[in-house]
């Protein structure tokens, strides 16, 4: 009798690991058998992920979940959509609850490491930067010697903010609150010159504020968060189609391919072509079809329709999410 | 209030008063002296002071259109539009419930009227859309028609009971749908939101926990040490830790220490609030239990009434009596700590407030959606404390006031 039940428990148990082993295995053809994306989002970050009036999502990293639902699926509408709270990301990641993870997460090497998170690329750099009013004058950091600064208290903002200022040997005054909504009223209220934060933590407060065209966000930035989708560590094809559906949004702007042009799209450059599917078979390499980039740009636009919609609403400015051609960060690796 | 020898007497050897001017009782009472003067003209500035800024900010101010904006999503979160009729249907079947029980439960026409037409008129009143108006209208006529139904029928009272608790499957099973149904299709507890997740979170803490709490209360109670030992353990770890805890650890851990189990996230709440809430409850029946007499075991025995039959038939009927405020005061508590779940990221009325707020168009709006989302949660709170003082007064607990 207990041997018996030794013995069933065995094979539970093997049964489990084994499934389990399948499931790591091949994300792709669980989305695919599923019917739909899961991913993990922000739900309450202005312009990055957030419900609207009608009850469907939105937003900057929202769109990139489209994106790859619709390389994958050829339906942008096949995600479900699953809130996380900054705590949640890593079980969430680790566990594979869900297939991607795109909710304002800094690349670091222990996230890329101990999370065993593979980032695809960066979609948004973001960094420390600062706002002031316009009637100063303030351009550069250098115009900010003797200011007082706003700053949230024990933040690695508060500490960028030190270390640089020192570094440039600038003197300041950091004016230090506890919280972040009283950070923004003091400054508000002309208790400081200028505050410090994320610049498009800046860019959301300054639409909030009574008269946002008095203030100016510097184009200054003093840390790197370079935020972008991460996948479970080990499932290397579900991580080349992330990384190339970002970079076909990248690309789309580097050759001018956009929503409304794709479908008619004609140029004389393979690369191009090859982008559009009509030679080179590169979606068979990444266990797509041909047309899995036309249907990312059909589903969200290219990288600037994207920012545009849902970025420059808030004021926040491309800054080094520019095209490298324009001086900023975005690469798109070749199509070949 | 007044705690004089003379409010014992009958009310009709109670000495007459003068009936008193309004003047003369404001003299008498607040500028009785020149220190009450003060602090009365003091109190009125503030009084003042409070309403008038709060009226200035609530009038002229605050932007009420982000609330009938964002309706939607307040009330049912990302729940899909097309799937609406089955949150209509789980609502429908809840009013006609709540409607037949007051009927049975012999509740005046008056008062269910008191309760309906408020709503009726609310809905009118508010920027409704149509259909929502029609429906809204057809929950009222169903309140109405089981009330009116079930007037005076105190035996059906077995089969009502019988109903609710058949609702609770009935309403999960309108909310989840059927996998690759077409008319049904599943929609995924991530897509469940608003007030509806909130509603749903507590109905089912609600139902789950009453019956487990009166488990663990009889099991500490336990004459087997084993099964005493275990409850008391059980209550007391979990009243040691905050409900916030409980919740994490549900969310983070049960991921990580069970990677093979995918419990839904829905559910993993449910399991988080039914357990803390079990302990609170096993804690109240508890005091009831001590509260009846040891007679009552003894007649029970003495009537040769078995061990089980004495605590099904005897003492938990009236343990539970005795309890009954601080039960519902469990339930009201469970309701509003139902907004605790939004941390861990799922979307309840709380939740969603924060992601509409998040919506570049309504930014810097959190005191008109907060203040939404408070007052729903008080007209719950006060309908719960209501019905509560209701059935205290129908079993005589209280003097009708």
């Amino acid at each position: 009798m207990l041997s018996h039940r030794l013995r069933s428990l065995v094979v539970v148990c093997l049964l489990v690991f084994g499934a389990t082993a399948i499931a790591q295995a091949q994300t792709l053809e669980r989305v695919k058998s599923r019917g739909r994306l899961v991913c993990g989002v922000n739900n309450a970050l202005p312009g990055f992920g957030y419900i609207e009036s009608d009850g469907s999502w939105s937003g900057f990293d929202v769109d990139f979940c489209r994106a790859i639902a619709a390389a994958v699926l050829g339906d942008p509408e096949a995600v479900e959509f699953v809130p996380l709270s900054a705590a949640q990301r890593q079980p969430a990641i680790q566990t594979g609850e869900v297939d991607v993870l795109i909710r304002n997460t800094t690349w670091t090497l222990s996230r890329d490491t101990e999370w065993t998170a593979d980032f695809a690329p960066t979609t948004f750099y973001d960094g420390q930067g600062f706002m002031v009013r316009k009637d100063l004058g303030v351009a550069e950091l250098e115009d900010l010697a003797g200011a007082s600064i706003c700053v949230t208290r024990g933040t690695t903002t508060e500490l960028n903010l030190a270390d640089t200022m020192r570094a440039r040997g600038i003197p300041f005054t950091a004016v230090v609150f506890e919280e972040v909504d009283t950070v923004y009223n003091a400054y508000e209220q002309g208790r400081c010159d200028a505050v410090t934060s994320d610049t498009s933590q800046l860019a959301s407060r300054r639409a909030v504020m009574a008269n946002p065209d008095d203030h100016v966000i510097l184009d200054v930035t003093i840390s790197k968060e370079p935020l972008g989708p991460a996948t479970r560590h080990g499932d290397n094809q579900w991580h080349d189609i992330v990384t190339w559906v970002v970079f076909a949004t990248f690309f789309a702007e580097e050759y001018g391919i956009t929503q409304a042009n794709v479908g008619s799209f004609e140029s004389g450059n393979p690369e191009v072509n090859r982008f559009l599917g009509k030679e080179g078979g590169l979606g068979a390499m990444l266990g797509l079809d041909d047309d899995w980039a036309v249907r990312v740009i059909q589903a969200v636009g290219n990288y600037a329709e994207i920012f545009e919609r849902n970025l420059s609403p808030l004021g926040i400015p491309r800054g080094l999410n520019r095209q490298w051609t324009d001086g900023g960060l975005l690469f798109a690796y070749p199509f070949r | 209030m007044q705690t004089s020898p003379q409010g014992a007497l009958p009310p009709s050897t109670r000495p007459r008063l003068a009936p008193a001017s309004l003047g003369r009782w404001l003299k008498e009472n607040l500028f009785n002296t020149w220190y009450n003067s003060l602090l009365t003209l003091v109190s009125l500035w503030f009084v003042w002071v409070a309403i008038s800024s709060t009226a200035r900010w609530a009038f002229a101010t605050a932007r009420w259109e982000v609330i009938p904006a964002n309706l939607t999503p307040l009330l049912i979160g990302t729940y899909p539009r097309g799937q609406v009729w089955r949150i209509w249907t789980a609502l429908l079947t809840v009013a006609f419930l709540a409607g037949a029980t007051a009927g049975t439960a012999g509740g005046r026409g008056k008062r269910v009227a008191a309760w309906v037409a408020p709503l009726a008129l609310a809905s009118l009143l508010f920027p409704l859309r149509w259909p929502t108006r029609v429906m809204l209208g057809a929950a009222v006529a169903l309140v109405a028609g089981g009330y009116w139904l079930f007037r005076g029928k105190r035996r059906l009272w077995p089969w009502l009971a019988g109903a609710w608790f058949f609702s609770f499957p009935w309403i999960l099973f309108l909310m989840w749908g059927i996998e690759g149904s077409g008319a049904m299709p599943r929609v995924e507890t991530s897509a469940w939101g608003g007030l509806a997740l909130t509603l749903i979170l507590a109905m089912v803490g609600i139902a789950a926990s009453l019956p487990i709490g009166i488990l663990l209360a009889l099991g500490r109670r336990s004459s087997l040490p084993v099964i005493s030992w275990c409850s008391t353990a059980l209550i007391e770890l979990v009243r040691g830790t905050p409900l916030v805890t409980i919740l994490f650890m549900a969310h983070l851990m049960v991921p990580i220490f069970l990677p093979e189990l995918r419990i839904d996230k829905v559910v993993r709440a449910m399991i988080g609030l039914t357990i803390f809430t079990s302990a609170y409850m096993a804690e109240n029946v508890r005091g009831g239990l001590q509260g009846v007499p040891k007679g009552q075991y003894e007649a029970a025995m003495a009537l040769g009434m078995s061990g089980p039959l004495t605590m099904l038939l005897v003492i938990l009927p009236q343990a539970l009596r005795a309890v009954i405020p601080s039960i519902v005061g469990q339930f009201i508590s469970l309701f509003k700590d139902t907004s605790l779940v939004a941390i861990i990221g799922l979307l309840d009325l709380l939740g969603i407030a924060r992601s509409v707020i998040a919506n570049p168009r309504w930014l810097g709006l959190q005191a008109e959606v907060f203040l939404f989302a408070g007052l729903i949660y008080w007209l719950f709170s006060f309908t719960l404390s209501q019905s509560s003082r209701r059935i205290e007064r129908a079993l005589g607990l209280t003097k009708p006031s």
